[in-house]
């Protein structure tokens, strides 16, 4: 039995050329959603982290990130609390790219990425792959603001854009799942948008929450 | 563990907080018990199968079982908050799912502790949670309500708020009222600073633990003069709230 409000209807026709995955409303802004204070990283001793199940930990300054080579990437974002927004603009580095420095162990199976101020999620490593994230450097063409993530930021558009950590830190590669920040408080461990992964119950396999489920 | 089911929920009672804000009391048949601080999605289906979803916080205490009090803002063009200010009534059914969150809700370790809660507009609604809680389970923690408004006909919960504050010696409620302030006011009229917030962290007995809760602008500021004070980054915790555009 379907549930209906009476009277109920959309408000706005969503934009012809994208789709919205289910429970999602587009916004032009750019809304900003983070657990604490806002890190300030100074430059000087910024760096980023190739670690883990890896034969060889690769480590970059900011200098030594910059001269990697950029690529333009146009997603859109879906926010777990709701909000999407079309076409954003970012310049950064893919993540196949980065990589490339790295000789992966045969076990090497899923990525907690890392940030600066302790923020953690975790990711499948496939979903890494394949021209499916990168670490956002410039946003609309400025560098990313400290209070969208910057200097950097991980960006995995096919995911709730939680599992884009800001102000990343490096990838730790790990064999086995093991839930983040926000996946150890209830949230989904994979979190895909258009399944409508929000939280941990909405997971496929009941064995991708074996975290504790804090209600 | 738990499984997030959408339930239909029954509207018992709709309380005008504001001109612009309403609190929407419901009774679920799969009442769970929550922690001060969570929120329920709300999800509201056309005959279409058109659905829009939002993210309400629980202003009710856990003390209050078996329902639930969703404190809701008419957002400009708001999808969700105008279908609910303009057709809802008591008696109408809504469909939601929750309590959801494990990072903003107190107790969160250290229920003794001194508390600072920090709201901005209807960011004062998960920090009224936690304020009945405390007063329901009879705790009595120093808390600091430092709570930023536009103008007086926009203070959510203000009789109940002014009441507590006059009952309970241990809670004390600072108001700012940012653009227009009652006649014979004598107390903050400006956007919060780093002299509110250090006289706010003054009346409490040590570090507190912080809550703050609003508008992206107010959070980040409220954050970042914390910060600047020397209060550790895990005691400092963020949700943010309003329109993002719709």
């Amino acid at each position: 039995m379907a549930f209906i409000n009476k009277g109920f209807q959309a408000k706005r026709p969503t934009d012809g050329a994208h789709k919205l995955p289910p429970g999602q409303y587009e916004t032009k802004d750019f809304p900003v959603l983070t657990a604490g204070p806002t890190p300030r990283i100074n430059l000087a001793n910024w760096e980023f982290q190739l670690e883990g199940a890896v034969e060889n930990s690769v480590k970059w300054s900011w200098n030594e990130f910059n001269t990697l080579p950029q690529q333009s990437f146009n997603p859109d974002i879906h926010c777990v609390t709701k909000w999407s927004k079309f076409d954003t603009k970012w310049r950064g580095v893919s993540l196949d790219t980065l990589l490339e420095h790295v000789q992966l162990k045969p076990e090497a199976q899923f990525v907690m990425a890392f940030s600066y101020g302790g923020y953690t999620t975790n990711l499948p490593l496939a979903d890494l792959r394949d021209g499916k994230a990168f670490i956002g450097l410039e946003y609309e063409g400025k560098p990313l603001t400290a209070e969208h993530g910057g200097p950097a930021r991980l960006v995995v558009p096919h995911l709730y854009f939680w599992k884009s950590a800001k102000w990343v830190q490096g990838l730790r590669v790990m064999a086995q799942d093991e839930p983040g920040f926000w996946e150890d408080a209830g949230y989904s461990m994979y979190g895909d948008p258009w399944k409508e992964q929000r939280y941990g119950s909405d997971d496929d396999e009941p064995e991708a929450s074996t975290t504790s489920f804090c209600l | 563990m738990s499984r997030l089911n959408w339930q239909i929920g029954t509207v018992v009672a709709i309380k005008p907080e504001t001109p612009r804000v309403k609190t929407y009391t419901l009774r679920l048949p799969n009442w769970t018990l929550h922690r001060a601080g969570q929120h329920y999605d709300l999800r509201l289906t056309a005959p279409d199968g058109y659905q829009a979803e939002r993210s309400y916080s629980i202003a009710s205490p856990p003390e209050q079982t078996g329902e639930i009090a969703l404190t809701v803002e008419l957002i400009e063009e708001g999808e969700v908050s105008g279908y609910l200010y303009e057709g809802v009534a008591v008696g109408d059914l809504l469909e939601l799912r929750g309590p959801i969150g494990g990072y903003f809700v107190w107790p969160a370790g250290a229920p003794d502790a001194p508390l600072l809660l920090v709201g901005g507009g209807s960011g004062v609604v998960p920090l009224m949670c936690m304020l009945r809680h405390r007063q329901r389970a009879g705790l009595r923690n120093p808390v600091v309500m430092l709570f930023s408004v536009r103008s007086p006909d926009e203070v959510i919960y203000q009789e109940e708020l002014e009441a507590l504050a006059q009952a309970d010696p241990t809670f004390t409620l600072l108001l700012t009222y940012t653009r227009h302030a009652p006649v014979n006011w004598t107390g903050y009229q400006r956007r919060l600073d780093a002299a509110m917030l250090t006289e706010a962290v003054a009346h409490l007995p040590s570090a507190p633990q912080c809550y703050i809760c609003g508008p992206t602008g107010l959070v980040e500021n409220a954050a970042t003069l914390l910060q600047a004070q020397g209060l550790p980054d895990d005691s400092i915790r963020t949700e943010r709230f309003g329109p993002t555009g719709s």
